[in-house]
C-alpha cells in the first residue's frame, strides 16, 4: 500500500540529550497509525517534527512522496497534547481565526464550523468564551479546529486524555468516521485499549529509539507463543492433568466460564498446531472452551519496553 | 503574509478590546484635563485671596515702606506694645505680625522677628526682608551725605537679547520649552515603551500558559506569531496615542472655553512673575512655541517610538517565552528597565545642560538609550546626518535583537516547567 507520510531516520538532539535517534516510520494511506511509547519517549518531538514546528537534525519527512514543504501544514490536522485555547476570546471567533490560519477563507470556515458545531451538538456555545466551558467541551471545539480544514493528515497527540467516556467514545466514532471519508490518521498514546480498537499500524517509541512497528495482526502473530486456553471436563480430572502435563507445557489459566471446569493454559511446540491439541483431548474430556492467546498490544508493549530496559 | 495579517488583526482587537484599554484610553485624557483645571482653579482661588500681616515698627522707619499689594495688606499697629499688638493679630486671625526692633538710621541692623500661625512663604519672607535692607541702606547712604537719586539715575537695567548666527530671535524662555517638549516626548516614550512592552510579554505567556501556543505554531511560523503579535500590539498604542492627542486637545479647549478659564494661566506664580519682569519678551515666547518644529517632532516620535518598542518588545517578547509565569520575569526586568532609566537620567541632566555635548550625542546613538534622548535634543535641532545614524543604528540594532529573540522564542514557547537561566537562554539560542 502507498504512503502517505513517510520519516527517514530522523535524529533530534537536545543539548547532550537525544530525544530521537534514527527513528523511521512509514504511515500507509488511509490508516489509523498509532504510535506508541513511555512519557518521555520522544513521540511528542517526531509529532512536533512532522507538523514542522521543530526541525529534525538528520532525516527527511515525505508527505505524498514529496518533501515536506512549509505550505503542508494545510495538508496536516494537528491536535497536541498540551492544548488550550484563548480564554477571553468567544469561541466561535477563536475557531474562525485559527480556521483562517490554516488558509480557509472566512465564507469557507464560518460554513464549515457551521456544520461542525451542529454535527457534535456545541451550536449553542458560539458566542461563549472559553472560560465558561468545562475542559471537555473546550476540548470538542479543539477537535473541530483540527479537522475543520479536511487535511489528508490527521495527527492527535494524546487525543482521549481529558475526556469524559462518552465524549471519548464520540470522538474516536469520528474518528474512525474520518478514516472512512479519506483521512489518513496518525496518533500518539499509551491508552492501550483505544490502539486495540483503532489502530491498523503501529510503531513503538521507547528511550528515543524504535522498537517496534508494522501491522497490527502481524506484530500480534509474531507475538503469539502458540498457546491456548481450554476448560475441560473429566470424569478423572487427576489423571488427565498428570498425563496432560506428561504430554504438554500446562499451567493454570484465568478466565470466566459458567462451566465448572477445569483451565488450563496449554503451550505447543513449535510443529504443533491446535489439532493436534483438540484430538489429544476430544478422547479424553468434554471441551466447552478452547481458545488461542493472541498477546494484546498492551502485553507486546510492556514487554517490549521492558526488555530493553 | 495573509496569515501576518490576520495575526494582527487578532492582537490589535485583543488589545483595543481589553477592558482596562478601554478604561485607560479614554479615562487618561479626563484624568489629565481635569488636573490642569483644578490647578488652573486652585491657583486662580489662591491669587483673590488677601493676606493681612501686622507691623510693629518701634524705630517707625519701615512701616510706610510696606506697600499693600493685591494679595498682602499691611496694618501699623507701631503705636501698641508688642504684647497687645500681638493678641490683636492673633484674635482677628490675621496672618502674622512682624515686629522690627529699634535701629538707629545710620548704622546697625535692626533684629525682625515674624510672629503667625504658620510659616510664612518663601516669597513672602524674601520680600519682608528686601524691603527693610533696602530702606536702611538708602537711609544710611543718606547719612553719610550721598545723593540717593543720583544713584537711582545711574541704576541701569541690561537685558541679552538673544540671536543665532541666521539672525532669528529668541527668547530666554525659549531653553526651556524645548526642554518641556524634548522632556516630555521623552518620557511619554518611555512610558510607552515599558506600558506596551509589558502588554507583549503578558500576551505571550498567556498564549504559553493557555497552551494554545502549539495550535498556533503548527499552522504559522513562530516568527511570524512574534512579529505579528509586535505589530497589533504596536498599532493599539498608537491608536490610544492618538485617541489621547486628539480626546485632550477637544477636552482642553472644549471645557476651558465653557468654563472661561485660560488653561495657559495655570502656571506657578513663579513663572508668572518672570513673566512679568519681561513683558517685551512675551511676543517673542508665543513666537518661540509657535516655531517649534512640532512636524518633525511629531514625526521623529512616531519613528522612535516605533523604533524603541520594536526593539524593547522583541526583548520582552522573549522573556515572556522563556518564563512559565509572570513571576517569573522579576530577573529580568531589571536589565530591561535600567537602560530606559538612564535613558530619562542622561536626557534630564545632560541633554538640558549641554544638548550637543558628547554624552548627549552618545547616548541619542546607542540604540538602547537614542530614541529617549534623540526625542529630547530633538527640539534644540540636531544636525540631519547625526539623526540619520541614530536611526540606522537603531534599525540595525532591532533585526539583530529581533533575529535573537525569536530564536529564543521559538524553544520557550514550547519548553515548561524549565527555569530559566541566562545560562539556559544562551543555550537556546543554538538549538
Amino acid at each position: 500500500m502507498e504512503n502517505l507520510l513517510v520519516a527517514e531516520n530522523i535524529y533530534k538532539r537536545f543539548g547532550n540529550f537525544t530525544a530521537l535517534n534514527n527513528v523511521s516510520i512509514n504511515i500507509p494511506k488511509e490508516s489509523i497509525f498509532g504510535l506508541l511509547g513511555p512519557n518521555g519517549a520522544g513521540k511528542t518531538t517526531l509529532l512536533r517534527i512532522i507538523n514542522q514546528i521543530t526541525m529534525p537534525d538528520e532525516g527527511k519527512v515525505y508527505l505524498d512522496g514529496k518533501p515536506l514543504h512549509p505550505d503542508d501544514i494545510a495538508h496536516i490536522g494537528y491536535l497536541p497534547e498540551e492544548r488550550g485555547l484563548y480564554k477571553s476570546m468567544k469561541v466561535g471567533e477563536q475557531a474562525l481565526y485559527l480556521a483562517r490560519l490554516k488558509g480557509l477563507s472566512k465564507a469557507e470556515a464560518k460554513e464549515r464550523l457551521e456544520y461542525w458545531f451542529k454535527r457534535l451538538d456545541i451550536e449553542a456555545w458560539w458566542d461563549k468564551k472559553i472560560q465558561e466551558l468545562s475542559k471537555g467541551m473546550a476540548q470538542k471545539v479543539q477537535f473541530v479546529i483540527t479537522v475543520l480544514h479536511r487535511p489528508k493528515l490527521l495527527i492527535f497527540d494524546e487525543p482521549f486524555s481529558g475526556f469524559d467516556p462518552v465524549n471519548a467514545n464520540l470522538i474516536k466514532d469520528e474518528i474512525l468516521q474520518l478514516k472512512d471519508e479519506g483521512a489518513t490518521i496518525l496518533f500518539s498514546t499509551h491508552r492501550m485499549e483505544s490502539v486495540e480498537e483503532l489502530c491498523d499500524y503501529i510503531a513503538l517509541i521507547h528511550k528515543s529509539n524504535k522498537l517496534l512497528d508494522g501491522k497490527v495482526s502481524e506484530i500480534k502473530k509474531e507475538y503469539k507463543s502458540n498457546t491456548f486456553e481450554v476448560g475441560i471436563n473429566a470424569a478423572d480430572e487427576v489423571t488427565l492433568l498428570k498425563e496432560l502435563k506428561d504430554r504438554f507445557q500446562t499451567g493454570p489459566a484465568r478466565f470466566k466460564s459458567i462451566q465448572e471446569d477445569l483451565k488450563l493454559s496449554i503451550k505447543l511446540k513449535d510443529h504443533e498446531n491446535s489439532n493436534d491439541l483438540i484430538q489429544f483431548l476430544l478422547s479424553r474430556a468434554r471441551i466447552n472452551h478452547f481458545v488461542e492467546v493472541i498477546p494484546s498490544v498492551n502485553d507486546i508493549f510492556i514487554k517490549t519496553v521492558t526488555q530493553h530496559a | 503574509m495573509r496569515n501576518l495579517r490576520l495575526i494582527i488583526n487578532r492582537e490589535y482587537l485583543a488589545r483595543v478590546r481589553n477592558k482596562t484599554f478601554i478604561v485607560m484610553t479614554f479615562l487618561s485624557p479626563l484624568i489629565f484635563v481635569g488636573m490642569i483645571m483644578l490647578i488652573a482653579y486652585l491657583s486662580m482661588l489662591n491669587s483673590t485671596e488677601q493676606k493681612i500681616i501686622g507691623i510693629h515698627d518701634e524705630s517707625g522707619l519701615f512701616a510706610g515702606e510696606f506697600k499693600d499689594g493685591e494679595q498682602v495688606q499691611y496694618l501699623d499697629y507701631s503705636d501698641k506694645d508688642l504684647v497687645s499688638a500681638r493678641q490683636e493679630v492673633l484674635e482677628n486671625e490675621y496672618f502674622g505680625l512682624i515686629h522690627i526692633s529699634e535701629v538707629s538710621p545710620t548704622y546697625g541692623k535692626p533684629e525682625v522677628e515674624f510672629f503667625g500661625k504658620d510659616t510664612p512663604g518663601f516669597g513672602t519672607i524674601e520680600n519682608i526682608e528686601k524691603t527693610i535692607s533696602d530702606k536702611l541702606t538708602r537711609e544710611q547712604l543718606i547719612a553719610k551725605g550721598i545723593d540717593v537719586s543720583e544713584i537711582d539715575k545711574a541704576r541701569a537695567d541690561v537685558s541679552v537679547q538673544i540671536q543665532n548666527f541666521a539672525g532669528e530671535q529668541s527668547s530666554k524662555m525659549s531653553n526651556y520649552i524645548k526642554m518641556f517638549f524634548g522632556g516630555a516626548a521623552g518620557y511619554l516614550l518611555m512610558m510607552f515603551i515599558i506600558i506596551y512592552g509589558n502588554m507583549v510579554m503578558r500576551s505571550v505567556i498567556e498564549e504559553k500558559t493557555n497552551r494554545i501556543i502549539e495550535i498556533i505554531v503548527s499552522s504559522v511560523k513562530p516568527f511570524q506569531l512574534l512579529l505579528g503579535k509586535v505589530l497589533g500590539t504596536s498599532l493599539a498604542g498608537l491608536t490610544q496615542f492618538s485617541v489621547w492627542i486628539i480626546l485632550g486637545t477637544v477636552l482642553l479647549f472644549g471645557i476651558s472655553s465653557f468654563l472661561g478659564i485660560d488653561p495657559m494661566a495655570a502656571r506657578s506664580p513663579a513663572s508668572a512673575a518672570i513673566d512679568n519682569a519681561m513683558k517685551p519678551e512675551i511676543n517673542q515666547l508665543v513666537v518661540d512655541i509657535l516655531k517649534l518644529p512640532y512636524a518633525s517632532l511629531l514625526s521623529f516620535f512616531v519613528i522612535y517610538f516605533i523604533g524603541g518598542y520594536f526593539l524593547y518588545s522583541a526583548i520582552y517578547a522573549a522573556i515572556g517565552a522563556a518564563v512559565d509565569s509572570e513571576t517569573d520575569t522579576q530577573q529580568f526586568m531589571f536589565p530591561i528597565i535600567l537602560p530606559l532609566i538612564l535613558g530619562i537620567y542622561v536626557g534630564f541632566f545632560s541633554v538640558v545642560e549641554n544638548p550637543h555635548g558628547t554624552v548627549s550625542t552618545i547616548f541619542s546613538i546607542i540604540p538602547l538609550t537614542s530614541p529617549i534622548v534623540m526625542l529630547m535634543r530633538i527640539p534644540f535641532g540636531v544636525p540631519w546626518w547625526e539623526i540619520a545614524i541614530s536611526i540606522t543604528v537603531l534599525i540595525a540594532t532591532n533585526f539583530g535583537v529581533l533575529w535573537l529573540s525569536a530564536k529564543i522564542y521559538r524553544v520557550g514557547i514550547l519548553m515548561y516547567g524549565k527555569k530559566p537561566t541566562y545560562k539556559e537562554l544562551y543555550k537556546w539560542l543554538k538549538y
